[in-house]
């Protein structure tokens, strides 16, 4: 099996090396190219003049503290997590009145996703279970909190979604009992499945990958 | 005539009655041919030259006998529902009938009221309204968006499906010319920093929805599309701005776009790690595995179409590649025994869909068709079996394999696929 570097620092690498593959995907969409000598179904070409100004001006500039207001999103190395913490126990108050009816009384009954593999699970493909197949517990946090719950999606405190983060971990036997979560231990979480996850190796041409 | 003494007429009758097109020897197509369960068609209950027609309108509609529907998978906040690829012509779909797929519902947005944030490794992070995006250089393209979960409802060898359209199997499938402005316009606004190599773009939506995009492909071809069809783009495709990467996964292409944020990684959200990624058999998980590999489908005939007689037959259908252009389509109407090239339709447009066609002598016995596209890299649409080989059986996402149709010698058509393994 490939695995990818374990450390964050590498595995920053691997991605941005990702960036540089997709651009060397054969394509002759991009702009200028296929222009000339196409044929009369026509191309399609990037459209800014030469000469046209480096800035055009149009739209204003965004203050700090209004980028503060959107950006919202956590990043596997900790990057966006705000500050606050949740026990288990408050997870699992907060996960039996938002969370439960629609994810089973112990993760694992559904309707929708599962929080942790069944026991006659099978290990793979494991579907998107969280616990079996979810790379980053970041991740979860950070779903939780802009999309969750459904009907009332945003109205969870910070507090709240460390709290269930760290109840669902727990159901994972990832956290025991007594665990308090935040910003620190919740980046020191390795999920089982984290270094499953390879880039794309498709790259156009006869093969079939 | 009062209406209770309209004639109705099924649409086999009427074709008999309008004196046979195969007894003339010409060559028939999708509206030849029946449709199971298909309503009546109602005459018109006097003769249109003798009666006055209805005015001018605001707004146009369908004819009363033409409708096609999108297909609903559920109500439900997560959802989607499907092009009728079969009922369709050409290649452009009616911005009505694009397919869709939302995550926490449509959201309700004003123009005037939406902003556009891009921030991160740049020089100026900054604030756009729909007045400012629209000042910028506009470009148009016309190009396909799939749902890169389209036909997995044919990939389990054990539960392979036979009467199941072309909407119900591909409907995540949807072409529109585009307007927008490019997105490297906007990131040279901005000034993108050394160092950065990914976009993280978030959707405006109740699931805040986000993907992150290599950079090379947000300065290549990526637009901020405001436009489809010649009209604003449509509440369900993402209005009043979505981001639009030509011949990539539909999910990647976030609509109701309000936040781009230049990183120098990718953000690992939800739909990119959960969802989206494609778990292999050497137990690995194929990530943002963003381009959609050539792929065809034959449109007509396929269930639930059933051909009235054997004679000269129009097989049609569309083929696409998210790597630039279709170069050929092949026709088998013998279980892949032999092939033939189809016609491809112009124009043949990158990252759009082509149509095909070829002409078939039906013999009225019992037999197989297929569809198989190349694309410009030299990709040919693989057989299912050589997906099950590359990637497993278990794996999510990306069915591109080759599409089939049971021909039943009573002209039944229902999909092939499983008569074939």
């Amino acid at each position: 099996m490939r695995r990818l570097a374990r450390d964050g620092a590498s595995r920053s690498a691997v991605w941005m090396m990702v960036g540089a593959l997709a651009a060397c995907a054969p394509d002759a969409s991009g702009p200028g190219a296929g222009a000339a000598g196409s044929d009369a179904g026509g191309d399609w070409s990037a459209p800014l003049a030469a000469d046209a100004p480096e800035r055009f001006g149009f739209g204003s500039d965004a203050s700090e503290e209004r980028v503060a207001l959107w950006d919202i999103d956590v990043k596997p190395d900790g990057e966006g997590l705000p500050p606050g913490s949740g026990s288990v126990a408050a997870g699992r108050e907060i996960y039996e009145l938002a969370c439960m009816q629609c994810h089973g009384v112990t993760g694992t009954e559904g309707p929708n996703d599962r929080f942790v593999a069944a026991g006659d699970w099978d290990p793979w493909p494991p579907g998107r279970v969280f616990g079996a197949y979810w790379p980053y517990a970041t991740t979860f946090f950070d779903y939780t909190r802009r999309a969750m719950p459904q009907a009332t999606p945003g109205s969870l405190s910070d507090d709240d979604v460390y709290a269930i983060t760290a109840y669902v971990l727990h159901l994972n036997g990832m956290l025991p009992e007594d665990a308090v979560l935040d910003s620190a231990s919740l980046v020191a979480i390795e999920m089982p499945a984290r270094d499953r996850f390879v880039p794309d190796n498709r790259t156009g041409g006869p093969e079939i990958r | 005539m009062p209406a209770g003494q309209r004639t109705k007429y099924s649409r086999r009758a009427w074709l008999a009655a309008a004196s046979g097109t195969a007894a003339t020897g010409l060559v028939m197509t999708r509206f030849d041919a029946i449709r199971a369960g298909a309503q009546e068609v109602a005459v018109p209950p006097v003769d249109p030259t003798k009666v006055p027609g209805r005015f001018v309108s605001e707004v146009g509609r369908r004819a009363t006998g033409e409708q096609p529907r999108r297909l609903l998978r559920t109500l439900a906040l997560s959802s989607s529902s499907r092009t009728p690829l079969q009922d369709l012509q050409g290649t452009i779909t009616p911005s009505d009938l694009h397919f869709e797929r939302h995550h926490a519902g449509i959201p309700e947005i004003l123009a005037e009221d939406h902003e556009l944030l891009v921030h991160g490794m740049v020089e100026r992070p900054m604030v756009f309204r729909m007045a400012d995006l629209r000042r910028y250089p506009q470009t148009s393209r016309i190009c396909f968006i799939e749902c890169s979960g389209n036909g997995g409802g044919a990939y389990n060898r054990n539960r392979m499906p036979t009467n199941i359209s072309p909407q119900q199997l591909d409907g995540l499938l949807s072409t529109s010319e585009w307007t927008g402005v490019m997105l490297s316009t906007i990131l040279r606004e901005v000034g993108v920093r050394p160092g950065a190599s990914w976009i993280l773009a978030e959707g405006g939506d109740a699931a805040v929805m986000g993907r992150s995009v290599p950079l090379d492909k947000a300065m290549d071809d990526s637009m901020l599309a405001y436009g489809q069809n010649g009209e604003a783009i449509r509440p369900e495709q993402g209005y009043p701005v979505r981001l639009l990467l030509p011949g990539w996964e539909g999910n990647a292409q976030v609509k109701w776009l309000r936040r781009i944020e230049v990183t120098d990684r990718p953000t690992m959200t939800r739909d990119e790690t959960s969802r989206y990624t494609d778990p292999l058999k050497d137990g690995t998980a194929r990530q943002f595995s963003f381009v959609m590999d050539a792929k065809s489908i034959i449109t007509f005939p396929s269930y639930p179409f059933v051909l009235p007689e054997g004679g000269w037959w129009e097989i049609e259908g569309l083929a696409w590649t998210g790597r630039g252009r279709i170069t050929r389509v092949e026709i088998s109407t013998d279980g892949g025994r032999s092939w033939a090239d189809a016609a491809l339709q112009p124009p043949i447009l990158s990252k759009s869909t082509v149509r095909f066609r070829h002409l078939w002598n039906w013999d009225g016995r019992e037999t197989v068709i297929l569809s198989r596209a190349t694309d410009e890299t030299g990709y040919v649409q693989p057989t299912v079996q050589q997906l099950w080989d590359a990637r497993g059986e278990g794996t999510a996402y990306h069915h591109n394999h080759q599409r089939a149709w049971k021909i039943a010698s009573d002209g039944t058509v229902t999909f092939g696929l499983g008569d074939l393994l």
